[in-house]
This record gives C-alpha cells, sequence and structure tokens, in this order.
C-alpha cells in the first residue's frame, strides 16, 4: 500500500476505531505543564482515575518561571502556585518532574528532542499549541487541550479524527542570509493562519532536506500558526546522527534496530496528498511580520501593505492591525524604531539560534533605550552557550542574559513589554497583547532581532554585517 | 458533560475572523489555580486602555451580558491549546458558537465541554450573520441540534450540519474517557505488542 509518511506514523499507532468513528493513536511520549495539567490532575482524581504509565508521562515547568538571573519558584508570584501544585501533583502520580534546577530543565519542545526523548516515528503529546515542533525529527505530536491532557493521562491514547495531509514542498537553496524562521514566515505569507486548518503538513523539497535539525524543530513550531495542529519532515541521516548518542536515544543494537525502522519513515514516492503547495526559497530575505497575526508578513526590505489592496472583507482586520501596530500603510518596515528585544521561546532558542544573534551583537552596543533579553530554552543551550562564551558576549553588549523559560513569549512568568512599545520578538505569536497590554510585537529571526537591538530600529541585518548601515 | 439539545437565547455577534484564544481568554490573571472564567472571559477587549468598560464592545453590551450564543468569522479560537478559552465562553452563558470555521484545537476543546460548534453554508452564513445584527439581542433564536436548524422568531429557519459522531456526543453529553476506556484491554494488548516489536518506544 502506497502511504504518506504521516499515515505510516498514525497506523503504527492507531490502537481501535472508537463507535464514534474515532481512532485511538497512542501516545508515546507525554510532557505536561504547569499552566494546565494541575487542573488535569484535579479532574482526574476528582473522577477516581489513575495516571496510567507514569513512567511515560513527564511534567515541565516553562510557562511561568522567572527569566531573572537567579531566580526561583516564588520569584514570579503569580507562577508560584502553579510550581507549587505541579510539583505535589507529578509527586502523588509518580510523575518525573524537570525541576528548575535539574540539567533537564527547559521549555518542553526544545528539552524533548535535545535529550532523545522524542524519537523519529514516535508520538508525543503536550498540553500546548508548540508540541509541533519535535515533528522536525519526525515524530508526529499533538498539541491538546485540558480534558484531553487528562484523557492522555488516564488512558496513554488520544481519541482523534484523522486530519488531512498536505505537502508543502521547499524548493531551492536558502542563502546565506535566511533561516528556517523565514521560510516559515514565507510560508505563513503564502498560506495565512488558517490555510493548514484540517491538516497534517509534511514539509519536503531540497530546502527542507538542507535545513539542519535545529531549524527544522523551528519550522514545525509554526506548524500551529498556519492552523495545523501538527506538521513534520521525514527524518534522514542527518537527524539520525543528530539524535545518535543523545542521553535517552537508544542505544548498541536496540539503536541499529530502531534505525533500520526509522530509515523506512518516508512518504512513498506516488502516495497521495490531498493538498500541495511548493516554495521556492532561493532569494529568500530575512521575514518580519508588520501585523497583529503571523501571517502578516513581509521582506525586511518591504513595506507596510495598504489594505485597500485586500479583498474587502479583509480589510477591516488588516486596517485594525495597522492602528494596534502605529503603522500606516507604505511605510517602510526598515528604520521603524524599537524599544525591547526578546531573543528566545520554543521556536528560537537553541544554541545555533544563540550562535546567530551573538555573530550579530560581537563587538557592538545594545542601543540606547532598548531593553534586550536572551532566554536560552533549555539549560542544556543554556550550559553549552556559556562554554562558548555566547552569555558573555550579550553580557557585554547590554543584554540580561535570562534563566531558561518561555518567558515574554506568552507573558505568563513576569517578562513583559509596556503599551505602545514596539518589540522585536524571536517568537511565534504576535497577537495584540500577548506581549503586554498594547505592546506591538513583531516576529522575526535571531538575527534580525539582535540586530534590532544594537541600531534601536528595525534593520536589515545584511546591510548590518555589511557595514552598509 | 451537560447534554446539549436545545439552546434558545440571544444570539451574541462578533464578526471578525481570526479571533484568537489570547483575546478570548488572556493570560496574566492573577489566582491561576482557581480563575475566574468570568472574569478572564475578553477581558483586555473589554476594558479601554484606562480601565473603562469598552462600550463599542459586543459583550459590554447589556442585551449581550449573558448571550446563549456566538455568531462570529473564521479560523474562531486560532492560537493556543488553552481549554480556558471555552470555560471562558462558557462562563459567560455561551453554549453555541455559530462561526465560518473553527481552529482545530479549540474545536475538539468544544466538543470535550457541550459547547455546539455550528457552521453554516456561506451563503446562509452570510444572511444568518446579517440577521443577528439586524436582532441585535431583541429575540431569541433557538438551536435544535437533534433537528440540526437555527430557528429564529420570526420563523426564519437555517439549516447546518454537525458530523453524527459529534452531534450524539453533544446530544447525549458523553464523557470522551469513559468511551475510550472501554478499549482498556487493546490498549493493553497494544503495549505488550510494542514493548516487543518496536522496545525503544515502550521506555524512556
Amino acid at each position: 500500500m502506497v502511504l504518506t509518511l504521516f499515515d505510516k506514523i498514525w497506523e503504527a499507532h492507531v490502537v481501535a476505531r472508537r463507535a464514534d468513528g474515532r481512532d485511538l493513536i497512542y501516545v508515546d511520549r507525554h510532557i505536561l505543564h504547569e499552566l494546565h495539567a494541575p487542573h488535569a490532575f484535579r479532574k482526574l482524581e476528582a473522577a477516581g482515575r489513575n495516571v496510567r504509565r507514569p513512567d511515560l508521562t513527564f511534567s515541565a515547568l516553562d510557562h511561568t518561571p522567572s527569566s531573572n538571573p537567579g531566580r526561583d519558584e516564588n520569584t514570579n508570584r503569580e507562577g508560584a502556585p502553579l510550581i507549587a501544585a505541579m510539583r505535589e501533583g507529578s509527586k502523588r502520580n509518580g510523575i518525573r518532574v524537570f525541576d528548575l534546577s535539574d540539567a533537564e530543565h527547559g521549555i518542553s519542545h526544545v528539552v524533548a528532542p535535545e535529550i532523545g526523548m522524542v524519537l523519529p516515528g514516535a508520538t508525543h503529546a503536550v498540553p500546548d499549541s508548540h508540541a509541533c515542533t519535535v515533528g522536525g525529527l519526525g515524530a508526529l505530536a499533538f498539541g491538546c487541550g485540558t480534558t484531553e491532557l487528562e484523557h492522555i493521562l488516564a488512558t496513554q491514547v488520544i481519541a482523534l479524527k484523522k486530519p488531512k495531509r498536505m505537502r508543502i514542498r521547499l524548493d531551492g537553496r536558502i542563502g546565506p542570509h535566511a533561516r528556517a524562521k523565514d521560510v516559515a514566515l514565507k510560508i505563513l505569507s503564502v498560506i495565512g493562519s488558517s490555510g493548514g486548518r484540517g491538516y497534517t503538513i509534511e514539509y519536503a523539497g531540497a530546502a527542507a532536506r538542507a535545513l539542519p535539525i535545529e531549524g527544522r524543530l523551528t519550522l514545525c513550531n509554526l506548524t500551529i500558526e498556519m492552523g495545523s495542529r501538527t506538521g513534520l519532515i521525514a527524518p534522514d541521516d542527518s537527524a539520525f546522527s543528530w539524535l545518535y548518542g543523545r542521553p535517552w536515544a537508544p542505544t548498541g543494537a536496540m539503536w541499529e534496530r530502531a534505525l533500520s525502522e526509522w530509515k523506512t519513515l518516508i512518504s512513498d514516492s506516488d502516495a497521495q496528498f490531498d493538498a500541495e503547495l511548493c516554495i521556492d526559497c532561493s532569494d529568500l530575505e530575512p521575514q518580519i511580520t508588520w501585523g497583529t497575526d503571523p501571517g502578516q508578513v513581509v521582506a525586511i526590505s518591504g513595506r507596510v501593505p495598504d489594505p485597500a489592496n485586500a479583498e474587502a472583507d479583509r480589510r477591516p482586520l488588516l486596517e485594525k492591525a495597522l492602528r494596534y501596530m502605529g503603522l500606516t500603510p507604505g511605510m517602510a518596515m526598515e528604520g521603524l524604531p524599537v524599544h525591547r528585544v526578546f531573543i528566545g521561546s520554543c521556536t528560537n532558542a537553541r544554541l545555533p539560534d544563540l550562535q546567530e544573534a551573538a555573530a550579530v551583537v560581537r563587538g557592538r552596543k545594545v542601543a540606547q533605550g532598548v531593553h534586550a533579553l536572551v532566554v536560552p530554552g533549555s539549560a542544556k543551550v543554556r550550559r553549552d552557550a556559556e562554554a562558548l562564551g555566547l552569555d558573555r558576549v550579550f553580557r557585554e553588549a547590554g543584554f540580561v542574559w535570562g534563566e531558561t523559560g518561555c518567558s515574554m513569549c506568552v507573558g505568563a512568568n513576569g517578562d513583559k513589554g509596556e503599551r505602545g512599545e514596539r518589540i522585536l520578538s524571536t517568537t511565534n505569536r504576535n497577537f495584540e497583547n500577548r506581549q503586554g497590554a498594547g505592546a506591538r510585537t513583531h516576529l522575526v529571526g535571531p538575527t534580525l532581532a539582535a540586530a534590532a537591538a544594537v541600531t534601536g530600529k528595525i534593520t536589515d541585518v545584511r546591510k548590518l554585517m555589511t557595514g552598509e548601515v | 458533560m451537560q447534554p446539549f439539545t436545545v439552546v434558545e437565547g440571544v444570539a451574541a455577534p462578533l464578526l471578525e475572523d481570526d479571533v484568537n484564544t489570547d483575546q478570548i481568554a488572556p493570560l496574566g490573571s492573577s489566582a491561576w489555580m482557581n480563575p475566574d472564567y468570568a472574569k478572564m472571559f475578553f477581558a483586555r477587549r473589554r476594558k479601554t486602555a484606562n480601565g473603562a468598560d469598552e462600550p463599542g464592545f459586543v459583550f459590554n453590551r447589556p442585551q449581550f451580558h449573558a448571550p446563549e450564543i456566538l455568531v462570529t468569522g473564521s479560523n474562531f479560537g486560532c492560537g493556543s491549546s488553552r481549554e480556558a478559552a471555552v470555560w471562558c465562553l462558557q462562563a459567560a452563558g455561551i453554549r453555541c458558537i455559530v462561526a465560518r470555521s473553527f481552529a482545530d484545537i479549540f474545536r475538539e476543546n468544544c466538543l470535550q465541554n457541550g459547547v455546539a460548534p455550528i457552521v453554516l453554508d456561506p451563503d446562509d452564513a452570510h444572511a444568518f450573520e446579517a440577521l443577528a445584527v439586524t436582532i441585535d439581542g431583541r429575540s431569541k433564536i433557538r438551536v435544535d441540534l437533534a433537528a440540526q436548524i437555527i430557528k429564529l422568531a420570526d420563523g426564519t429557519v437555517f439549516k447546518f450540519e454537525l458530523p453524527l459522531a459529534d452531534r450524539t456526543r453533544l446530544l447525549e453529553g458523553l464523557d470522551d474517557i469513559g468511551l475510550t476506556m472501554k478499549h482498556l484491554s487493546e490498549i493493553t494488548a497494544y503495549e505488550e505488542r510494542v514493548s516487543l516489536q518496536h522496545p525503544w518506544r515502550s521506555k524512556p
């Protein structure tokens, strides 16, 4: 039978089909976090149900911990009760916590691939929409709600209707100044924030295969912003060698056995997709969002679009976005003053992200009046970056070198912008008020964020590096 | 879960696309362990920058303080997976959402909580939205899930279709975990099979 990659993983995880037509999909690894799990523990216990597989379940503390240097669980007072409830609930149910001082602490979507917990062809669930990140290793992941989380705790399966399949073929060769984030933003500019609804996306093509694993994780991370619950890339030799030797990855004969199975994880050559899209990634410029929806994207050299050119029923939304962002049609993106820069999150806080940003920052200073924060995605990324001296590069330039966690991406840990501030952020959502009431978020990759920090305005990093600005 | 059979009430029009869960249920509220979902419900959009009530916002208008039905645009509930978005809508009285389309995870969260996610044909949707604006909460609208119809006070009827499985789940108020628990022996058998055939998956 001819199958897509997604079908192969799905079929290998179907436990049963329920009377209502939903497939029960086995969840190989389940990571909880403190914003939602305490509520699920409470409901589960009230119903007299047990956690079926505590050995496959893990607790992250990522959404609420402060990123202030030297923080502890009480630094962000609002999050402290959730962290306490998470520790207690996990202990009661025999679940391992990746606690604040643990070597494996961090954002779950960064930690799970990094320690080799998620594996190609395996399934993964997190009560967070960015669970899809780990599709970059060829895993099938689902973000879920609190009731679904409770369902997985009780049964280790998730009850799903099978989504349709979309393939996005990324052609061409990505130039030296564009990264996975730019590819994802480019796709968003084409299909918008709902174009992927109802589908699982497989990213394919030469440009996808050429992405380093960290870039694949970034690309898959933004799948939910396209409206798809999950997306993935076929695992290949670079994925296997990236994974080899990670602490939780299989070893020895078990590795060989797993590897021979993983090598079959590709869409068959004549597999059928319900939708296909091709995007040429040659000559791709660094991208930036101008509005309040991740699909509102222009190239860094571009201008703020004019709603008059849009379809009539979309105009009010675009006008509203312009008002919120304090922009007028036709304005150049370059040169807009920036008040705050955030480099971090499950989208762009892995070691290569920090290395690329540091290469821009090195030898420069954060511009006067700009608040610049860099938050590594995990304790390991933080350690590795410090071993390379990146923390010094950032700190000497005037950045705050934060403690790991979701930080300003979701604004639940005390880090946020002020009303009217323009923020360049390497995160995933530019929604109104997300990074602070009235704060104006532009989504970018790490190098554009770094360039804005040192110039105090939106700056084409290519020009900065060649001395043009 | 409370079964959904017939809901009759006021329909609040929020005719925008891409209303996201950050708007519906903004984070940053204190007392996260025991949140006040009614207070969280569109908390930022309901206030002006200086903290007063935003008079133009639909849910601040007196007739829409406790609407049973929400009428909205496409991709409703996009963004985060937070189920609090549905709990906030419920706390505001909403039991039924008529939208152009729903974000995937949000729609699942609706079904988990007995909230009916309804999509009309595009032509009907346009007409229904216009009528909801004209009626402006002055008369009640009836949603009959078993018959799959929406009926206005003047007798106008709109038909919709919800897949049978989703409809049954809402009509009977079925507990999703309970449905799956019937398959425990299959789950156990699956686990045994995986531990033999794909052992790297069964042990972290």
